[in-house]
């Protein structure tokens, strides 16, 4: 078994490509894509803790995340249609109705 | 094992309220939908008369994942409070706006379940869970109103950040599930007294990601940006309820979190707690000066306020969380108030939220003009309203727990507050030709709701005491 550490050097390198995503992508669905890459490297590192720590705990949590991601998503996606309805575009840069 | 559900039954009948109001909107016809208050009214108060009747009992369920103590019935009481008020200052506002009623009520009774559970938890995914059934919510009623663009705007920005900020949350949690093993918070409590040197980089960083995720849904400084667009673009009452419920919610959170079970960490985050609540209130007095708009201004100030909140965290301990609890019910009387007073402007299409647009309120609309003095002056911290004496509870636990500082800059800051909020007072009976204000035969709900939050503004600063006896039980029924 590889050790705990690549794992968790693994998903904290997802996390971070993540991260990455929804700073610097322009398109509302790309976005959405990076924190749900956000959310599933933290299912990663749920998974890699209860296997190193024996304990079902985090497996049991990773069902809970999922469900949350896809709630989410269904959220983040009605949204984006009720937006695009009203600009014909998904460009966060033409989000100037209200001042950032 | 018998599984104990008494710690359940407010949340339960929240929920069972919800569900019969979506169900019951399919069935009834649109002039009817009058009947869909009264359930969610009538559901919200069984859930309040059970609290009450719960309350001081100790008890846990689903081994002590959730817990009924003091701290959670109060917040218990203050969300049931809040959703009441914020359906009472929506009724009018829905069906101008084309909002789906049925819909709007259950989403709020929803979220509100979601805080209830936030407040209760004993254990960090229970904890997220309360916190996304919460934030979901509160993301669809920012962008109901889906015929105005810049609803969808602040439901986008509003979901992006907040989702964004539970990825962080969330890694920290699995990070503290690591070096803990466990998410449950009495167990990283104890694995916390047992030793110092395993996986202590691997906690640092989980509290570390957990303190930055509760921070953004609190909104201090640097993490608001979101706040004043997100509250400019929802619909009026959504803002009141975000600006009280939701920060409410996530103090209940970080008291239990951070206060109680994570109290042996104290010495590592007091001190980017304390920067935090003075680039908070600071940065949010500042920028609330400069705005043109009152809903915004308003906006700015909750930012201010919250900052005000982290002085009492920071200051920990009986009399912080005294404090806390306290202020957090003052915060909710004046801040439903004005943006109920706010809500009372608007006329059609026309929201009516600049300072000009309160011109000559207090005359045309004296008990409007009299009732956003209060607020204001309350809002400002001016005694005898219960602003004046949450301050001064806050900045007095500050000075006990040695943080004398922050007390001073504190009580600055409320100082550079009032200058924003007395405009308002003096366009409203110094100038002319504002806004005409619904009269009182149109909009009778919200009228009620505004009246409650004068009696809270000014029970709470009169006459203090039961309130604060009541705050210290809460508080104290952690320990």
């Amino acid at each position: 078994m590889a050790p705990l550490n690549y794992y968790l050097v693994l998903s904290a390198i997802i996390f971070a490509i993540g991260v990455a995503g929804v700073v610097i992508r322009r398109n509302f669905i790309v976005i959405l894509l990076s924190i749900e890459l956000m959310l599933n490297a933290v299912n990663l590192t749920f998974i890699a803790f209860a296997r190193y720590l024996g304990s079902m705990e985090g497996q049991v949590i990773v069902f809970f995340v999922m469900t949350v991601a896809a709630a989410e998503a269904v959220v983040g996606l009605a949204i984006i249609i009720s937006i695009f309805r009203h600009r014909r575009s998904l460009d966060p840069r033409e989000m100037q109705l209200l001042k950032w | 094992m018998e599984t104990n559900l008494a710690p359940l039954l407010p949340s339960a009948e929240v929920v069972l309220t919800a569900l019969s109001v979506l169900l019951l909107d399919l069935f009834i016809r649109k002039d009817e939908k009058g009947l869909l208050v009264w359930i969610s009214l009538i559901g919200l108060a069984l859930a309040g008369g059970m609290a009450l009747f719960l309350w001081g009992s100790h008890e846990g369920a689903f081994q002590d994942s959730i817990l009924l103590d003091d701290f959670a019935l109060f917040f218990t009481e203050l969300f049931l409070g809040a959703a009441a008020i914020t359906i009472l200052s929506s009724v009018h506002y829905v069906r101008e706006t084309n909002i789906h009623e049925g819909e709007f009520y259950a989403l709020v009774l929803l979220s509100t379940f979601g805080m209830i559970l936030m407040a209760a938890a004993n254990d960090l995914i229970l904890f997220f869970l309360g916190l996304e059934t919460m934030s979901i919510g509160v993301y669809i009623l920012t962008g109901m109103w889906r015929e105005r663009s810049q609803a969808s705007e602040a439901a986008m920005k509003y979901f992006l950040i907040g989702a964004f900020a539970t990825g962080f949350l969330l890694y920290g949690i699995a990070l503290i599930y690591g070096a803990a093993g466990s998410t449950h918070l009495g167990r990283i409590a104890s694995a916390l007294g047992q030793t110092k040197s395993h996986g202590s980089i691997i906690l640092s960083a989980g509290v570390f990601l957990l303190f930055v995720g509760l921070a953004f849904k609190v909104a201090a400084v640097p993490f608001h940006f979101w706040v004043p667009d997100v509250y400019d673009g929802a619909p009026t009452p959504v803002s009141a309820f975000m600006a009280v419920a939701v920060k409410a919610a996530a103090f209940a959170g970080w008291a239990r979190i951070f206060l109680y079970q994570l109290s042996p960490l104290q010495s590592e985050w007091t001190l980017p707690l304390k920067a935090l609540a003075i680039l908070t209130m600071t940065v949010g007095n500042l920028l609330a000066i400069s705005q043109s708009s009152v809903k915004r201004m308003l906006a700015y100030s909750s930012i201010a306020h919250a900052g005000y909140l982290l002085i009492a965290l920071v200051a920990g301990g009986e009399s912080g969380g005294q404090a806390l609890l306290f202020y957090l019910l003052s915060y909710a009387a004046m801040t439903f108030g004005a943006f109920g007073v706010l809500i009372a402007l608007k006329e059609g299409e026309n929201d009516h939220e600049a300072y000009s647009d309160f011109a000559g309120l207090g005359f045309k609309r004296p008990f409007l003009g009299m009732a956003m003095s209060l607020f204001m002056l309350s809002l400002a911290g001016f005694p005898p309203l219960a602003g004046f004496t949450g301050k001064f509870y806050l900045f007095r636990s500050a000075v006990v727990a040695g943080h004398i500082d922050l007390a001073i800059i504190g009580a600055l800051n409320s100082l550079l507050s009032v200058v924003y909020y007395l405009r308002v007072i003096v366009m409203m009976y110094m100038e002319e030709g504002g806004a005409e204000g619904k009269p009182f035969a149109r909009a009778p709900y919200l009228y009620l709701a505004i009246a409650i939050a004068v009696l809270g503004t000014v029970y709470l600063g009169v006459l203090p005491a039961p309130a604060l006896d009541l705050s210290r039980i809460s508080f104290i029924s952690l320990h």
